[in-house]
């Protein structure tokens, strides 16, 4: 027997991968979650129809969302990160000894406890003592918070879904009163090729400019993402992304890594022209 | 509720036509959604399919013998009621229907002046002559409460010949009047209780709910279910109590109801009474329950105070509604109607209303904890961000009214326009009023005071929607010469 797991990347275009088994499906409160195994991608973990993550490329976006900012303050003492209940965001960040705390606010219990289950290569250091998970709205849990964080990690599903408030203004507005005077926010920024991910992508961005003085978005390459071709965004109260990034520093602490190096960190920044193009439209708009 | 409510007679009967594939050759034209592609395409196949005409097998609301009938019997059942009529021209129209049906050319007729202006609007369709009582007011807030059974009672001996008295149920704000005792007085001197339950269909389903008034004895009740029931947008039920007669009452709304009913909206309360009988405790115990985490947590942040049952004072504060939302806002230096505006502009969050004060953000059926948090925090961020300080800003909301005379023989008067500054002391011949809630700062036959004119000038500066005047920019004022 054949088994395939597709997905509607958009109404008009499909991806598919072959599947030897599904590993675990569920529905919580908030989402359908399911785990598939295949043969080119390893372990799938699929939350509402959307890949969120596979063993073979996960690593990509995991580096990419952590190593970026880490890189530009590495004397980042306290992180907040938001969703990523698969674990990967902090199995990256604990990377950083100089880290202290690590707080990880996922909504939904059941993809933290599937992942730990069935995804051991990813969620593999959320018992570390740093780490506290809270099972948590990630709004709620950032409104009641001022003056703490010196970086927050924003890895969200899409905003059409569960995720939907970790994409508005009160949102943005709250993680800037959570930050400290250096803080950072990085946040899983859409994809700029397809319309309905580009709109996302334009909205955040404006959102986000009206409170950082730096707003600047990254990308990097994600085969089993819509159109493989991803975005992240980097604001912040004190830093320029690449200006004050000192290479030696992060270079001297030896952090092993697959994806990300220092030289593909201020490449990352460039963008091709549509994409910035796309982002001025947004500014405007505002 | 003693009939099987899990039927939905109106539904079942649009099911089984569209089953049958009938050829229609009567109206409406677009046969089905065939005759506009572009409409049919926004709005489903689904929905034109049912966009039907009255016919035998559907009944008709302008005289209802087979399914539309047995629906109304349902809805009553549901709600404790003699009989219950289908609304398909808003709550307005059943405001309209109960005053029109009691009363007549110079009857009195006694009600609040908070009241919604379709009850005003009636009189001066029917010529009904308002008497007034005047709300309790809460100083701190500014609002208008509900009515005291003292000042029920005081406008019943002073007006023994009133025919009715309208009562809110609860107001837009919540609150509640002491509805038992008012319906007791006023059977007592002869009277009859109109309810306007716009904003209390819910009373009927939930536990730990306000009383509602068919189960009080009130004569007659306008309930919105698309308010907070979830049914379409315009519809509406009219419930009569014992004793009212039932004939009478569906002549007196055939004078103005169309004849042309949409079967869109007569399904969509037919399937909400159902779904409200058979889940209602738990929907609204789940809503009372958002709401009043919302409440909390607006509260928890300081300047802002989302008020609520600590305000119950046994009299004109009798009880209060448990699923809204409303917030004072004038302690951060912002009307209700910017925060109103800041939310919808800034942060895509529509609320039911702002005015001078105070916002409201009404929690119904389609609510979800995770959009509750998403307005628990923009407010936090509107604090943050847009708090001024609040010395100077205007801090009522109810001005007592002047009247001359009749709303009807004003509203017919020979009248002018002038500008309105120059108004002071003229009697006003039209409603003023910012939209929503609809309440009139100024009815026809009042006399326009400096605090209406200050009033009207300060919610306009402030941004807030004014209608009512036959000029569309509220800059002249109609008065009666």
């Amino acid at each position: 027997m054949e088994m395939w797991y597709t997905e509607e990347q958009t109404n008009n275009v499909r991806f598919s991968i072959r599947c030897d088994k599904q590993k675990y499906s569920a529905q919580s409160d908030y989402q359908r979650i399911e785990i598939f195994s295949t043969p080119e991608f390893g372990d799938v973990l699929v939350l509402d129809d959307r890949i969120m993550l596979t063993q073979k490329d996960e690593f990509i976006y995991h580096e990419m969302i952590t190593h970026v900012p880490m890189a530009v303050n590495p004397d980042i003492k306290r992180v907040l990160v938001i969703g990523a209940g698969d674990g990967g965001t902090v199995r990256e960040l604990v990377k950083y000894k100089t880290i202290e705390k690590i707080d990880m606010v996922e909504i939904d219990r059941m993809v933290v406890d599937a992942c730990k289950e069935f995804l051991p290569t990813v969620a593999c250091k959320l018992d570390e003592p740093r780490v506290h998970v809270y099972i948590d709205d990630g709004l709620r849990f950032v409104r009641k918070v001022e003056n703490e964080y010196d970086l927050i990690i924003v890895d969200s599903t899409d905003p059409f879904g569960p995720g939907e408030g970790l994409f508005t203004t009160e949102f943005y507005g709250n993680c800037f009163k959570a930050l400290t005077a250096e803080g950072i926010l990085v946040n899983q920024h859409e994809s700029p090729f397809y319309n309905g991910y580009a709109k996302a992508m334009k909205q955040a961005h404006r959102k986000i400019l009206q409170f950082f003085p730096f707003c600047k978005v990254y990308q990097a390459h994600i085969p089993t993402y819509p159109s493989g071709h991803w975005l992240f965004g980097f604001a912040s109260k004190k830093f320029h992304p690449t200006n004050d990034l000192d290479e030696g520093r992060w270079n001297r602490l030896s952090i092993d890594t697959d994806y990300y190096n220092t030289r593909l960190h201020k490449g990352a920044f460039a963008l091709p022209t549509y994409v910035t193009k796309q982002l001025r439209e947004g500014e405007i708009t505002e | 509720m003693k009939l099987d409510q899990s039927r939905a007679p109106v539904f079942e009967a649009l099911k089984q036509y569209r089953e049958n594939r009938i050829v229609s050759f009567d109206v409406p034209g677009h046969k089905q959604g065939k005759g506009n592609p572009e409409l049919t395409e926004f709005l489903g196949q689904q929905c034109m399919s049912v966009d039907v005409n009255s016919m035998k097998p559907l009944d008709n609301l302008c005289h209802p013998v087979s399914v539309i009938k047995e629906a109304e019997e349902l809805m009553a059942d549901a709600f404790g009621a003699e009989h219950a009529f289908f609304m398909v021209n808003g709550t307005s129209s059943s405001v309209q229907a109960m005053v029109m049906s009691v009363c007549k050319r110079g009857d009195k007729i006694i009600m609040p002046r908070n009241v919604h202006r379709s009850s005003i609007n009636a009189l001066i369709v029917c010529g009904a002559v308002p008497v007034y009582v005047n709300p309790g007011v809460n100083k701190q807030l500014g609002i208008p409460l509900g009515m005291s059974v003292e000042s029920v009672k005081r406008a019943i001996k002073l007006n023994p010949d009133a025919k009715a008295i309208i009562v809110n149920n609860p107001t837009y704000y919540g609150v509640c009047s002491n509805l038992r005792e008012i319906v007791k007085v006023a059977h007592e001197a002869g009277m009859k209780v109109l309810v306007d339950e716009a904003h209390g269909t819910h009373f009927y389903f939930g536990d730990y709910m306000p009383l509602s008034a068919m189960s009080v004895g009130a004569d007659m009740s306008a309930v919105s279910m698309h308010k907070t029931g979830g049914s379409l947008t315009q519809s509406s039920a009219l419930l009569l109590g014992k004793g009212i007669s039932e004939g009478y009452v569906r002549q007196i709304i055939n004078l103005t109801q169309t004849t042309s009913a949409s079967y869109l909206l007569m399904s969509s309360l037919d399937i909400s009474r159902k779904n409200l009988a058979l889940n209602g405790r738990r929907i609204f115990e789940r809503v009372t329950e958002l709401a009043s985490y919302g409440i909390k947590e607006i509260n928890k942040l300081g300047g802002l105070y989302a008020f609520s049952r600590e305000l119950i004072n046994g009299d004109d504060i009798f009880d209060f509604d448990p699923t809204k939302i409303s917030v004072h806002t004038r302690d951060i230096g912002l009307a209700g109607i910017e925060v109103y505006d800041i939310l919808r502009d800034r942060y895509d969050i529509q609320i039911e209303f702002g005015d001078i004060g105070n916002i409201l953000a009404i929690v119904s059926v389609g609510d979800k904890v995770l959009k509750i948090e998403r307005l628990i925090s923009a407010l936090y961020e509107v604090k943050r961000l847009y708090s001024k300080d609040s010395a100077g800003m205007l801090d009522h909301e109810y001005i007592e009214p002047v009247v001359m005379c009749s709303p009807q023989d004003a509203f017919y008067a020979k009248k002018k326009q002038l500008p309105l500054r120059e108004t002071l002391g003229k009697i006003c011949a039209e409603f003023v009023m910012c939209y929503p809630p609809g309440i009139p700062i100024l009815a026809p036959g009042e006399l326009i005071t400096k605090d209406a004119i200050e009033y009207i000038t300060y919610a306009k500066a402030k941004g807030c929607n004014l209608t009512g005047a036959e000029d569309i920019n509220t800059e002249k004022i109609n008065i009666m010469i």
